[in-house]
This record gives structure tokens, C-alpha cells and sequence, in this order.
């Protein structure tokens, strides 16, 4: 006993320095990602500014039921997991597609200037491209209307007023703004398997398109279903600047362009309804964790080494 | 067969030059319209071949640069501070991390990891901040809301040091006498130096674009507005910045050119990603696959 405790001591002596390396860590998260999962009994409650998350008064389901009733539950929740639903299949069979082009580029210096101009978009911020979404769709000064549908006699659209035109622009946007990320983890697996596979393929003289869908796509099999899994545990989070700054916060546009994340932060700093804001976020944390405990298990079950955790 | 695999090797060259060209070509937009003068604007609208050319968009940013110049400050002082402290504190976080015979160790990991999984949303997070610790309207409203460090690069960088130091290394420094600090800092930091790099980059740049702190928490000292945050405030109202400008003598007389002034900044905002990015590819590169590999 005596001895054990002498043990523990020397190693806690011998550790120290690390542990206070990981203050600054900790202390971070404590502050950023824990205590504010407190808050989240603020779903329950009838938020009032002064009396803060902890003072304010428990309410119930009451800012459930409201955010339930008003139909915006319904919005919100179908466009988030309706455009993430398009956005993973669409973007994940895109950037496979573009990952196999990239690997038949034969010569390096060009894969490598191609591989750096997909990946532009990725590093603009959404303000900027909401300046190209603006110039290119504005009402009066876009260039669709004024350069393309005007000068073919068509009437011009009024893309910033109907919403009917807002699933395909975020869709395009965002398989823009994304493609070259995700094809470029696609392409780095594709590069990983063996060359010899190939070379056998090619003395039994199986063609290019052979190659690919009997070597390429089974050897790379479980890093798509790894992300496919991991973005559906994701499903229940949008991307604030795509569907904030694209669509200029316009109200009109709500009905396809609002999701969760954006409710939350119109009813937080907009429309002062942080009750049925914390409603929404509430839905989001929980639900999106439960999600990402299962997908992680799926994973498990289908890819054991794939697995999270 | 050998055509047929020339044949595919040819239509991936046109596809992909197809996507460059896509990639590419909005930007190109912006870049012609904010060099077309206010008058064709009106006419024809934002376009690729502008009637007329003109730089009156830039010189009316010219009479109002002082705001624009504090923007970029205000950029480039978040950035340094902020991926500086990034790349500090997430180092002292993974390296202990990865060290086997810490106690405690697999608890402190899933701390880190359990923030992946698991957060209180941005009601929660906003309130804390602005109520308990009132960054709201200060400098470090950019630096420290999400961005300081990051539970997935923590992650990565322990991956890093525990595959890529031997023990032994480790051993023979605890044997010279070295202690942990002077182990960290002359031993595993200089053999660290790639995954450092890809650290600090995917930092910088989520810094350099962010523009959502600034939402949240710059209200009323837009003085402390990074070129996102002017970025998002002209987009809403554009004479946010002919306001300012007209305020000066130097204006007195000129009409403000506010359909061209938009594109004008936005290229200027533009402009230093893409004069770095060319330099810092292979960075980016290896960052996007070192992390989309793991997670």
C-alpha cells in the first residue's frame, strides 16, 4: 500500500509538467464546448435576458410546442435535412467522379495545377461568394438577367423574391464551394491502393473503365462509407454562411432557404424568440448526438476499423 | 486497349479542365464588374465584358481606405493572434495526449473527442459568453468564440507525435536529463514541423474567413471589424462605406458608385488569398487529407 502510493506520487512528480501543459486546453473547453451544454435547459425555459440561462424560469415544454405549432418546426427541420440529404449524395457521387478523373490525369504537374484551382472555391468565405451570387443573380444589375435572359427575349427572374429558384442555387453553390475538398480525400485513397492490382488488370487486359469499377471503387468502398456515415450524422447541422449570406438573409426566401441554424440565429439576435430558438438548438444537439452515436455504430458494424470510438 | 486508356485520359483532361474553368469563372465576375464603370453598370448589369471600362470603383475605396485599411488590421491582427495561440495550445494539449504512460490519459482524450460529438449550440454558447465573460464589443470577441482550438486538430496532432516520435527518442532525452518542456520544445517540435504547418493553415484560414464572430458579438464598435465583417455589412447596406466617405471633404461633389464599389471590395478582400494560396497549396493539400482520412 505504502509503496503504491510512493509509486503513484514519483509518477504524478514525473508527469506534472504535462498536466500543466494541458491547462490552457482544458480550460478552453471547459469554457467553450461544457458549460455551455448547460444551457441547454434553456429549451425549457422562459428566457428573460437580465435573469440569464441559469436565473430565468423553467417553462416547461411550452417553447415546443409553440415552435410545433407555428409550422416553423416543420420548415426548418424538413429544408436542414433535405438539403444535406441532396448535398450527400450529390456531393459524394461528384467528388468520387472527380477523384477517378484526377487519377487518370497521368502527368503529375498537371494533376497537381488541377488539383489546386478545384480547391479555390473551398477557400473563399461565403461573404465573398455572396458577392458572386449577387452579381451573377441580382434582379436588376445580375448578369443572368441582364447578359442571358434579357437578350433572349425571357422574362427576368426574380431570383432574390421566389423561392422556388433557391433549392438548385444553394445546391449548385454548395457543390461548388465543396467539391474540391471532398474529391481531394477521395483522390488521396484512390493514390493509396496498390499499383500492382492495376498492372495485373492491365497484362489480363481489362480496359480503363474495368479497371475502375472493379478495383478502384471496391478498394475505396469503406472511406465512402465512412463519410457518407459520418455527414449523415451530421444531417441535423446546415452551414450558417450558405444559407445565411447566399441568400442574403432575405425574409421572402424563408420557406427554402431557412434551417435550423439560421432560425436559431434570427430568433436569438433578430426576432428576439430565444424560446423557440433554443427549442430548435435544443432538437439539434440532442437529436444530432443520438444520430452520431449511431451512424458511429453502423460504421462499427459495417467497417470495424473505420470506427470512431 | 492502350486507346481506350488514352481515350479516358483525354476525357478526364476535358472534364477537368471544364471544372477549373467552373471554379474559376465566378471570381473572374467579380473581378470585370468591379472594373466596369457605374454608368454601364446601370445599363447592362454586372457582366464578363463590360461596356466600358472604368476604375472608378477602386478610386472611390481610394477616398474611403482608412476603413478598409482598419479592416485589414483588424484581419491580419486576428489572424496572428489568433492562429499563434491556436497552434500553441493545441500543441500543449496533444502532446501530453500522446505520451502513453500519462495517468488519466484516456480521460482527458475523450474530453477532447466528446466535444466532437456533442454541443450546447450557439444560444447557449452566445449567452455564456456575452453574459459571463462579455467579450461582447471587445477584440477578443474575434479570437476566442469556437476558433481557439479545435477538438478534431487536438486529435490529429496527438495522432501525429505518437506515431511519428519513437519512445526510444523520447527515453534517451528523459535519460540526458532533458525535462518535458525542453523535450517538447528541441526534441518532438522540430520533428514535428508538417503537421504544425497544416495546423497553423487550416487556423489561419478559418480565422482569415471568419466573419461569424464578428456577427454575433461586434455591435456597436464596427471599428473592430475584420474585411469579412465590413464584407458582410456592405452586402446589406452598401452605403455602410459611402456614408463614412461622404463624411470626409475629400468626397465633397462625387457620386458614389455604389453598384460597382461592391465588387470593388469584395476583389480586394479576394486578393491576398490568392496571391498566398499559390505558395501554400501543397500545405493545404496535405491538411485536407491528413483530416478528412481520420474524420
Amino acid at each position: 500500500m505504502q509503496t503504491a502510493f510512493k509509486g503513484i506520487k514519483r509518477k504524478l512528480k514525473r508527469f506534472f509538467p504535462l498536466y500543466v501543459m494541458m491547462i490552457p486546453g482544458l480550460t478552453y473547453i471547459i469554457i467553450n464546448n461544457y458549460i455551455p451544454l448547460t444551457g441547454l435547459q434553456l429549451a425549457f425555459k422562459k428566457f428573460k435576458y437580465v435573469q440569464g440561462i441559469w436565473g430565468s424560469a423553467w417553462n416547461g415544454v411550452k417553447n415546443f410546442t409553440y415552435l410545433f405549432k407555428t409550422g416553423d418546426a416543420w420548415t426548418i427541420i424538413r429544408n436542414t435535412l433535405g438539403y444535406n440529404l441532396v448535398f450527400i449524395i450529390l456531393g459524394t457521387l461528384f467528388a468520387i467522379f472527380v477523384a477517378i478523373m484526377l487519377n487518370e490525369i497521368k502527368r503529375k504537374k498537371v494533376q497537381q495545377v488541377y488539383q489546386t484551382v478545384i480547391l479555390i472555391p473551398y477557400l473563399i468565405s461565403y461573404v465573398i461568394v455572396s458577392y458572386i451570387t449577387y452579381a451573377a443573380l441580382g434582379e436588376s444589375n445580375g448578369m443572368i438577367n441582364n447578359s442571358i435572359l434579357i437578350p433572349l427575349g425571357m422574362e427576368p427572374a426574380k431570383f432574390y423574391t421566389d423561392p422556388k429558384y433557391w433549392p438548385f442555387i444553394l445546391t449548385s453553390v454548395q457543390v461548388w464551394k465543396t467539391f474540391g475538398y471532398s474529391s481531394i480525400i477521395y483522390f488521396a485513397s484512390i493514390i493509396g491502393i496498390d499499383k500492382a492490382y492495376y498492372e495485373a488488370a492491365t497484362v489480363d487486359g481489362a480496359g480503363t473503365w474495368k479497371q475502375i469499377t472493379s478495383i478502384t471503387l471496391p478498394l475505396i468502398k469503406p472511406v465512402i462509407i465512412t463519410l457518407t456515415l459520418l455527414s449523415i450524422g451530421r444531417i441535423f447541422y446546415s452551414d450558417f454562411g450558405l444559407f445565411y449570406q447566399v441568400p442574403m438573409n432575405t425574409g421572402l426566401l424563408y420557406d427554402a432557404t431557412s434551417t435550423i441554424d439560421t432560425y436559431v440565429y434570427r430568433g436569438l439576435l433578430e426576432t428576439n424568440d430565444v424560446g423557440r430558438a433554443s427549442a430548435a438548438g435544443f432538437i439539434q444537439s440532442v437529436l444530432g448526438f443520438l444520430l452520431v452515436l449511431g451512424t458511429n455504430y453502423a460504421v462499427r458494424a459495417l467497417e470495424k476499423d473505420q470506427a470512431l470510438f | 486497349m492502350d486507346l481506350y486508356g488514352k481515350g479516358f485520359s483525354r476525357l478526364a483532361n476535358i472534364v477537368l479542365i471544364i471544372l477549373s474553368v467552373v471554379c474559376v469563372l465566378p471570381l473572374l465576375l467579380l473581378v470585370t464588374s468591379s472594373l466596369a464603370s457605374e454608368q454601364s453598370l446601370l445599363q447592362n448589369g454586372y457582366s464578363f465584358w463590360p461596356r466600358e471600362l472604368s476604375l472608378e470603383s477602386y478610386k472611390y475605396l481610394w477616398y474611403s481606405r482608412s476603413q478598409i485599411l482598419t479592416a485589414y488590421k483588424m484581419t491580419i491582427l486576428a489572424t496572428t493572434v489568433g492562429t499563434l495561440s491556436n497552434l500553441t495550445i493545441t500543441t500543449l494539449m496533444a502532446y501530453p495526449l500522446s505520451r502513453k504512460g500519462l495517468p488519466g490519459r484516456n480521460f482527458f482524450s475523450f474530453m477532447v473527442f466528446f466535444t466532437l460529438l456533442f454541443n450546447g449550440g450557439m444560444i447557449p454558447s452566445y449567452l455564456m459568453w456575452v453574459q459571463v465573460f462579455h467579450i461582447k464589443d471587445t477584440f477578443w470577441a474575434l479570437i476566442l468564440p469556437n476558433l481557439l482550438m479545435n477538438g478534431f486538430g487536438v486529435i490529429v496532432m496527438r495522432t501525429f507525435f505518437s506515431t511519428n516520435i519513437p519512445d526510444e527518442v523520447l527515453e534517451a532525452a528523459r535519460i540526458d536529463g532533458a525535462g518535458e518542456t525542453r523535450t517538447l520544445v528541441r526534441i518532438v517540435l522540430p520533428l514535428s514541423t508538417p503537421i504544425l504547418s497544416t495546423i497553423a493553415l487550416l487556423s489561419g484560414l478559418a480565422y482569415w474567413n471568419d466573419w461569424i464572430n464578428g456577427l454575433y458579438y461586434l455591435v456597436k464598435r464596427t471599428d473592430y471589424y475584420t474585411i469579412q465583417n465590413l464584407l458582410n455589412r456592405l452586402i446589406a447596406s452598401a452605403d455602410f462605406i459611402a456614408n463614412n466617405a461622404a463624411n470626409s471633404a475629400l468626397t465633397a461633389g462625387v457620386t458614389v458608385p455604389s453598384v460597382g464599389i461592391r465588387m470593388a471590395i469584395a476583389v480586394i478582400a479576394l486578393i491576398p488569398i490568392m496571391i498566398i494560396y499559390p505558395f501554400l497549396q501543397r500545405g493545404f493539400v496535405k491538411g485536407i487529407v491528413i483530416g478528412g482520412v481520420k474524420g
